[in-house]
């Protein structure tokens, strides 16, 4: 179980004004929840999730996972509990290692490395059988640099080190956005084969619609730090792509508003 | 003959130096110019003990501790302070300089009459050197070229091992990619200190053991080093190709000795030893510009 309460992050530019990413946001995902996050670009969702992460520091509000409080704990220590898969391929996998190698380093995630051989031979079997079952031929590419993958591919072996030991939370960060339509197909099938199959809590941020749409069983739309739409159960089932680009229409305009709005007024008094 | 011995000795011996900075600069992507001030750091720790009649392997090891000393240093000045590599090198490397004046007391301290770790070998190899017929010069020279080679080869293995380990994997994954290795739990931090630990432990190793070689230790001796290991990694690179890891270490080590041996074959065709580090600089640069040259006129010749 994840809890946010009143979380907020403040960037500051220097010499500019301070910016309220995530404006006292305040939720709870239940055990074995699918949440899926959408919002526009600068919506404040991917700061959220960071902050979640511990890759942005948080500066009120705490946050909670398992039973722990980790608002203080750094990134590293936060990867006990919180599996990750990146926007970018590159960025969850290390290019010049193995498939195995990278396999390796996730089989360890949370607990003290040592000094025992990385990749045994079990693991090798295991790690053959796992990826075998989701991208048929993965398995004989165990021993080639990860690099030498494709993008879909890498954000697959990602998805299985992110989930190779269970974790209390997996994030994932627009992870098919980098893909090509075909791979993030198959990519978002798998999240949403192993989501279910190991019955994982997962806060899944996404700026595609359709899958907004098809995946989870809560949605969460983030404008400007907040927390403005909260769907789940039946709702969140009727809900259809459709619906939501309408939602983020009616969001873009009051914008625009917004900004008309403040040049009539600054135009008035200047 | 015992030239041609000695100059792959010599080139042996600075393989340390360029294992050291395929640690740093290619694990790592680390530029690390405390390299130049650790190495007269092996060096100075070493001779000052030896003269002091520490026995030479610990004296050796010592020298070896204190560039892990200096090269854990470097990286909590980055991993701590988020002082970049190439400053918290050379804020290192200028703190070492005075360090090492300081230890040796003056600029050029000599090992006469001392026992070194390679006068040990040649003493060990000597009888049956004798015995195999070789005369007692050369036999000496045979022996401290294969007590550094098997220093050598022991390193690579270990260091092999090691990098095979869950910690050493864990410490490749992060020089190659931070963002991944901290999801997956590991201090970054602390992983860029132990590697900058060990490859500035290595890099002092060759200062221990080339002031043995040389029975002196000078405290100039340093400058240049970090050219010289990236100069050996590239040209080891091209020799052997693009190979895995423990392919790469070889590689580090027989791009030293080829290196040396250019050196020493330039020198003899009458190169001014006063040009040799400039010699070393364009080396580099040719091997940092080539692929870029390389890549750059393939886009030509696909955009015709």
């Amino acid at each position: 179980m994840l809890e946010l309460a009143d979380v907020s992050v403040t960037f500051s530019a220097p010499g500019g004004p301070l910016v309220r990413a995530v404006d006292g946001v305040s939720a709870t995902l239940s055990a074995g929840s699918f949440v899926v996050v959408i919002g526009t670009n600068g919506s404040g969702k991917s700061t959220l999730l960071g902050a979640i992460a511990g890759t942005v520091r948080v500066d009120g509000g705490s946050i909670r996972l398992a039973g722990h409080d980790i608002t203080r704990w750094r990134e590293d220590q936060r990867a006990r509990l919180v599996g990750r898969v990146f926007q970018d391929p590159r960025a969850g996998t290390a290019a010049s290692l193995t498939v195995l190698e990278n396999i390796a380093v996730a089989a360890c995630r949370g607990t003290r490395a040592g000094l025992s051989w990385a990749t045994s031979r079990s693991l090798r079997h295991e790690a053959a059988a796992r990826l075998g079952a989701i991208v048929p031929g993965l398995e004989g590419r165990l021993d080639q640099p990860i690099g030498s993958l494709s993008g879909g591919q890498r954000q697959i072996v990602t998805l299985v080190m992110a989930t190779w030991r269970r974790p209390e939370l997996l994030l994932l960060d627009e992870h098919t956005a980098a893909l090509d339509p075909a791979a993030a197909d198959r990519v978002v099938q798998a999240t949403a084969r192993v989501v279910r199959s190991e019955n994982l809590t997962a806060l899944m941020v996404t700026h595609s619609l359709p899958q907004a749409a098809s995946l989870g069983d809560r949605l969460l739309l983030v404008h400007r730090g907040r927390i403005v739409l909260d769907v789940q159960g039946a709702a969140k089932r009727r809900l259809s792509a459709d619906d939501l680009a309408e939602r983020f229409d009616r969001l873009r305009s009051a914008d625009q508003l917004d900004d008309a709005a403040a040049l009539t007024l600054a135009e008035r008094y200047a | 003959m015992i030239t041609l011995l000695s100059t792959w000795t010599f080139g042996a011996a600075l393989g340390f130096v360029a294992i050291g900075v395929f640690v740093s600069y290619r694990l790592f992507s680390f530029p690390d110019i405390t390299t130049d001030g650790s190495f007269t750091l092996g060096a100075v720790v070493a001779t000052t003990l030896l003269v002091a009649g520490v026995d030479p392997v610990l004296a050796t090891l010592a020298g070896m501790a204190a560039g892990a000393a200096a090269g854990s240093c470097t990286g909590m000045l980055h991993a701590l302070l988020g002082i970049e590599p190439l400053l918290a090198g050379i804020l290192m490397t200028t703190a070492l300089a005075s360090v090492n004046l300081v230890l040796l007391g003056r600029s050029n301290v000599p090992l006469s009459g001392v026992t070194t770790v390679l006068d040990r070998a040649e003493a060990a190899v000597l009888p049956t050197a004798r015995l195999a017929g070789f005369a007692a010069a050369e036999a000496g020279e045979a022996a401290r070229l294969a007590f550094v080679l098997l220093a050598a080869a022991t390193v690579v293995l270990l260091l092999y091992a090691f990098f095979s380990t869950r910690l050493g994997t864990a410490m490749r994954a992060g020089g190659d990619t931070p963002t991944m290795a901290r999801a997956l739990g590991r201090n970054t931090g602390a992983l860029t200190v132990a590697g900058l630990a060990i490859a500035n432990a290595l890099t002092a190793l060759s200062g221990a053991i080339v002031a043995q070689y040389q029975g002196f230790a000078d405290v100039q001796m340093g400058i240049g080093m970090v050219v010289w290991g990236m100069a050996s990694v590239f040209l080891g690179n091209a020799l052997v190709g693009t190979v895995r890891l423990g392919g790469a270490l070889v590689a580090a080590l027989a791009g030293s000795v080829t290196f040396r041996l250019l050196v020493a074959a330039a020198l003899r065709a009458g190169l001014d030893p006063d040009w040799l580090k400039f010699t070393t600089a364009v080396v580099v640069l040719a091997a940092l510009v080539a692929p870029r040259l390389v890549v750059r006129s393939q886009r030509a010749s696909a955009a015709r």
